[in-house]
């Protein structure tokens, strides 16, 4: 593990816009370096995609890029990141993928040529191998084309590459819906982080190879799915709200593997990720609402660098096209944010204390994101010798704060959440944080015919 | 005997397997569904009475709880796992005949889509209200459903799809179902999935939760 000390130590410097280490792009944005940017996020409508409908496709994604780069300049944008998150079959057949690249990088060419305008495309294939059950994580045949469509992504102009990555997810799901907490960190903390360091350290050495950035992962497909699952009432959100915090140990592997940031946006363990290595990180909240609902949409903003909308179809609203009404309204935001990094340290944190302000008590989910509470968690996160001890402390850390607030009552929570609470902590309090001992302990409750051992290199 | 199918009843309701599960508290140390299963046929209760008097109307009371946001699903589950351990002793009067379902439900996750976690919801909480179940899995073309239909005449059909992309598979699977058994009853659901695409599909019912897909059910049974 390289993280041992935090990069960042005071609440305080846990500020949106500004990062310890911002991240240059080719045509001009500095994430993290003083403004926040927009991150539009985007799919097609509800469509097939075939060879029949391709030229359907091309053409939507043209008129996205068009649509958002155009009012974005209307809008007197200081630069906006386009998210290119690929559907199944343009990972599948790489050329899809790499052909929307290309039409989406001559938008944004054209308009930084043109008007100086500046933009970047964010790449992020989905992970295939989330369609293998049991998942063939290292010896999986879609291995290739998503690596194929990485290389051959950056060339046609994809500069910030991501993914949400699986690896873990077969536990994971199980887990999720039992409240199994042991079995979260089992999938996280010992399968989620080898497939992060086996998937990261190839992701890393192409960006090196053709001068790109490893941008870095969410955990979209566990801790968000804890969140969805919640927001529906299926699990406890103080469960959510540890599966988050757990999901930090897995996620952070990226950065140790090389990549720089912008953290991708989904991923609300971004906070923590900035304090501990001091990247810039897009972050998602009351402007995804079209994606999912959340209880996160001021706080998430407390200390992003890129204001994202998650994802949005490409569909007509009275306004206009869906995509480039996000557009209007992340430029808002981030307008709102940099008028208060251009005022000063004081407007600045005036601003951040008001949103964190009306989000914090709210949630235990919004109660982990206020910068003290990233800071203080974010210190547990980072003292153990192993990833399960990091997870575990991070975790009770994690439950402490939320019992200090209901203690306080600042924050109220129904009994049906509160009861889980003793449950979560004797179960945390049953890891040994030797990694060993863990998966010794983890193995004989788990059904091995869900997932294979050697896929994760053990 | 009826004292046996109340206590019964509450083991499955509030999830107590067997007797040396710890779960839940207040039950600790007590029998589970296992062992009051083992003994409600040893006292001659009748199988179809243990499912339709204890089981069943157990099963019942958990969906109501769940679709009222009184219980979360793992607790859900554990009430599945006391029902499914019920379900094995009475496995053999199944296979005799001595107890009928209500009939059979077909389900899986519709073809590209590997998403399970609704798709379960539903199986387990339909077998809990007294069908049999034959899940299909996920990744789910068309010839499945209809190869699973021809070995269960008269089954009903249950599409799940999380994505917007994958729920236009739904259309592709209804149509076939339709060519070679335009009765067969279908429902469907999933995130991204609306009553309006339900009716535009030619499907039969919109489920939005678990519970919905129950009721629905029992109507087609009673």
């Amino acid at each position: 593990m390289k993280y041992k000390n935090l990069i960042i130590n005071d609440p305080k410097e846990l500020m949106f816009g500004i990062a310890p280490n911002p991240v240059k792009t080719k045509r001009g944005l500095v994430i993290g370096g003083g403004q926040v940017y927009a991150e539009l996020n985007f799919t097609l409508p509800v469509m097939s995609i075939n060879n029949s409908t391709l030229n359907q496709v091309y053409t939507h994604y043209r008129e996205i890029a068009e649509g958002a780069l155009e009012h974005a300049l209307h809008m007197n944008s200081k630069g906006i990141v386009l998210e290119f998150e690929t559907l199944l079959e343009m990972t599948k057949t790489p050329s899809i993928g790499v052909e929307i690249v290309k039409i989406m990088n001559e938008v944004c060419e054209n308009y930084y040529q043109k008007h100086g305008l500046s933009s970047e495309i964010r790449l992020t294939p989905n992970d295939l191998r989330e369609f293998e059950r049991p998942a063939r994580q290292r010896s999986s045949q879609h291995l290739e084309p998503m690596m194929e469509l990485f290389e051959q992504g950056m060339i046609a102009g994809g500069d910030l590459l991501s993914i949400e990555s699986t690896g873990g997810k077969e536990v994971s799901d199980e887990a999720l819906m039992m409240c199994d907490v042991k079995g979260m960190v089992f999938a996280l903390a010992v399968l989620g982080v080898r497939d992060m360091h086996f998937l990261w350290e190839k992701i890393v050495a192409l960006a090196n190879k053709h001068g790109k950035i490893a941008a870095g992962d969410s955990a979209c497909g566990f801790a968000n799915t804890a969140m969805v699952l919640a927001e529906k009432k299926y699990i406890p959100k103080v469960f959510a709200t540890i599966v988050r915090v757990i999901s930090v140990v897995r996620s952070i592997v990226a950065m140790e593997e090389g990549a720089i940031g912008p953290d991708k946006d989904c991923g609300y363990e971004g906070p923590f990720l900035k304090a501990i290595t001091g990247i810039p990180i897009s972050m998602e909240g009351k402007t995804a609402a079209c994606a999912h609902l959340s209880p996160l949409g001021n706080i998430a903003s407390a200390c992003a660098d890129l204001w994202s909308n998650e994802s949005v179809q490409n569909i007509k609203l009275l306004s206009g096209m869906a995509p480039t009404a996000y557009l209007e309204q992340l430029e808002y935001d981030a307008r709102l944010m940099n008028a208060a990094l251009n005022a000063g340290k004081v407007h600045a944190h005036i601003l951040q204390q008001l949103l964190v302000a009306s989000d914090v008590y709210t949630d235990p989910q919004a109660l982990i994101l206020s910068p003290e509470n990233v800071i203080r968690i974010s210190n547990q996160l980072i003292k153990g010798d192993s990833y399960v001890a990091n997870a575990k402390n991070g975790a009770l850390a994690a439950l402490d704060i939320i019992e200090e607030a209901l203690l306080s009552g600042k924050m109220k929570l129904p009994e049906l959440e509160t009861g889980y609470l003793p449950i979560l902590r004797d179960d945390l309090n049953t890891i040994p944080e030797n990694e060993s001992e863990f998966i010794a302990m983890m193995l004989p409750l788990l059904d091995e015919s869900k997932f294979t051992l050697a896929e994760y290199g053990l | 005997m009826e004292d046996l199918l109340v206590k019964l009843l509450e083991a499955v309701e509030f999830g107590k397997v067997d007797k040396k599960s710890p779960y839940p508290p207040q039950l600790r140390d007590m029998d589970g569904a296992h062992e009051l299963t083992i003994s409600a046929i040893e006292a001659g209760i009748k199988p179809q009475i243990i499912l339709e008097e204890a089981l069943i109307p157990a099963m019942s009371k958990v969906g109501k709880k769940f679709a009222e946001c009184k219980i979360f699903v793992p607790q859900m589950l554990m009430s599945a796992r006391a029902m499914g351990a019920s379900m094995f002793q009475l496995k053999p009067f199944f296979a005799s005949g001595a107890i009928k379902t209500k009939g059979t439900f077909i389900i899986g996750t519709v073809k590209g889509d590997l998403h399970d976690i609704g798709k379960n919801l539903v199986s387990m909480m339909v077998e809990g209200g007294g069908w049999s179940i034959v899940d299909l899995g996920v990744d789910v073309g068309s010839d499945k459903f209809v190869e699973a239909l021809k070995n269960n005449p008269g089954a009903v059909i249950g599409l799940s799809a999380l994505l917007t992309t994958t729920m236009v598979n739904m259309g592709e699977i209804v149509s076939t179902i339709r060519e070679h058994a335009p009765e067969t009853k279908i429902l469907i659901g999933g995130a991204p999935v609306t009553a309006e695409f339900c009716q535009h599909i030619g499907a039969d019912f919109y489920a939005p939760d678990p519970q919905k897909a129950v009721e629905y059910m029992n109507k087609l049974a009673s």
